[in-house]
């Protein structure tokens, strides 16, 4: 493949990859909606488009007319860059997110310009040897938008949400991390993409590594500050938390960095635990390359339903709850599973 | 081919962000220009082929360390520096210093610049090299080093607890009987 091909095909799976997932974000806010509607014996939308499904639409039209205030008394570049920095890290962290196996597009001519032969690419914007380690350090810069938002609006309850959102950050990192190991010892590769490859024949990791699929589970809810662990964010102590004061486009810009780190946490249990795209493949060969991906979407989807089940379920963690939690029971359980991992593998060997 | 226009421009906003560590007055925008400062190092460190270090420089000091540094700030509110008139000890001193830094490291530099450059790929890049360096080549410098992390570690513990404070400080609840009696003369908390 010559350099200009790869660079185009780059270019268009980007921007494919980067609008699939916007419409996710705003569907997923959607689905938020009617499900938790369902939950409390509501309707939800229902007033725009069939079932409120252009809702995410409007929603968009009125945060773009919205009036932008900015607070006098906030460090303004901060200010302004703090969304910017919350929404780039999560949207980026989609670039290494394989999505179904290789996509063969046959040759077809293009007129005078001469004729473009098949092009095999994989579904993946880029596949890395170090993928997984990619996603964790994106994640891991994306607090800093939470905690600058909080620290430079200049109030009390942003800055008391900003400060928590930190500090809860670092501490489910360890366990987040540590609870990957055990699945990356079993798979031997940072590659998403040789994670899936070693989980053929039904080995799903879910089934080798389950405590480790629970502590992922937990920590994850609580790096993407969901309930139960919104406190950085608890409306009935702290207003909104750290986007206290934002506005218009500024705050949905946290809101969409909200939801896009859900749909990076949903895929990541479905890499590395769920055996990613694979599933049964039959049908003619349109189908075959189709239905992976397919299998792929069903699972992210059971994730984020999974989310918003639990979001309006479970009440709100008290902060001392918090933190005792992942310190003391989440992180050594991690340890623990890390271990007996090492030495089952070790013994095996 | 793309590779050395990105590694200098990397290493500008690397020596940029470094001036401008110094240059602010304000905590806060020092912590983060050494956050750029860090994570355009782990740019040149995936530029050099050495991506396991690079992933690692961003999740351990961009993104852990550094939150840490933020949240001290944050907590403790701190406000601008202040600065002096400056000192003439640090002027007389510093920048003959700083001079003789300079020359012995032009000098160093040129004395060994036949030596072989850095190639692409020449670091030890994937997680496998880095782990059997580690793990094996180097395995008594590591522990070695992981046991003085710990030793500091504690001594840290050691100096930030006050004498006795590792003992539970908090007034006993008063027992159930004496909460009663308490409350019979009128006295209950």
């Amino acid at each position: 493949m010559s350099i200009t091909t790869y660079i185009i095909i780059s270019i268009i799976k980007s921007a494919a990859l980067i609008s699939i997932l916007l419409t996710a974000v705003a569907y997923s806010v959607w689905l938020e909606r009617k499900v938790s509607a369902r939950i409390q014996n509501r309707w939800g939308p229902t007033r725009v488009g069939p079932f409120g499904l252009l809702q995410p639409l409007a929603d968009g039209v009125k945060f773009i007319f919205k009036e932008d205030l900015t607070q006098p008394y906030v460090y303004k570049t901060l200010y302004i860059a703090a969304p910017i920095i919350a929404v780039v890290f999560a949207i980026s962290s989609i670039s290494v997110i394989p999505f179904g196996n290789a996509l063969t597009i046959p040759a077809f001519s293009l007129g005078p310009l001469g004729t473009v032969g098949p092009i095999t690419t994989p579904l993946q914007i880029t596949d890395l040897n170090i993928g997984l380690l990619l996603i964790l350090g994106i994640t891991s810069m994306g607090v800093y938008g939470v905690a600058l938002a909080g620290w430079s609006s200049n109030s009390k309850y942003s800055l008391l949400g900003g400060l928590r959102a930190s500090a809860q950050m670092i501490s489910y990192e360890i366990s987040l991390g540590l609870s990957l190991v055990g699945v990356l010892i079993l798979a031997g590769s940072f590659s998403l993409r040789d994670i899936v490859d070693s989980q053929r024949h039904m080995h799903w990791y879910i089934f080798l590594q389950p405590v480790a699929f629970f502590t992922y589970l937990i920590s994850a809810y609580a790096e993407t500050n969901r309930t139960p662990f919104d406190l950085p964010e608890a409306e009935s102590e702290l207003v909104a938390g750290y986007h206290t004061e934002y506005s218009a486009m500024k705050f949905a810009m946290f809101f969409m960095a909200e939801y896009a780190n859900m749909v990076t946490v949903a895929c990541l249990a479905t890499l590395l635990f769920f055996g990613g795209w694979l599933g049964p493949v039959f049908g003619p060969p349109i189908v075959q390359m189709l239905l992976p991906v397919v299998w792929f979407c069903l699972k992210v989807f059971f994730f984020m339903f999974l989310y918003v089940w639990v979001r309006w379920t479970l009440p709100r963690f008290r902060y001392d709850q918090l933190m005792a939690f992942g310190w003391k029971v989440l992180l050594p359980i991690a340890i623990a599973n890390l271990v007996v991992t090492a030495l089952v593998v070790a013994w095996r060997a | 081919m793309l590779h050395l226009p990105l590694f200098l421009i990397f290493g500008a906003i690397c020596v940029a962000g470094a001036i401008n560590l110094l240059v602010q007055r304000h905590p806060i925008n020092s912590a983060l220009s050494l956050i750029v400062v860090m994570a355009s190092l782990a740019v040149e460190y995936l530029l050099l082929g050495a991506e396991f270090l690079a992933a690692v420089q961003v999740i351990v000091y961009a993104g852990a360390i550094m939150v840490l540094f933020v949240f001290v700030i944050m907590l403790l509110n701190a406000g601008e520096e202040e600065h002096t008139q400056g000192s003439r000890v640090a002027l007389l001193l510093g920048v003959p210093g700083i001079a003789i830094g300079g020359v012995l490291v032009a000098w160093t530099v040129l004395r060994h610049s036949n030596t072989e450059a850095v190639a692409l790929g020449a670091l030890p890049g994937p997680p496998k090299d880095v782990a059997r360096l580690l793990f094996h080549d180097f395995l008594l410098p590591f522990e070695v080093t992981s046991v003085l992390i710990l030793i500091a570690i504690m001594g840290a513990v050691v100096l930030a607890s006050k004498p006795g404070a590792i003992v539970r400080d908090r007034r006993p609840e008063p027992a159930q009987e004496e909460k009663r009696e308490l409350a019979a003369v009128g006295k209950e908390r």
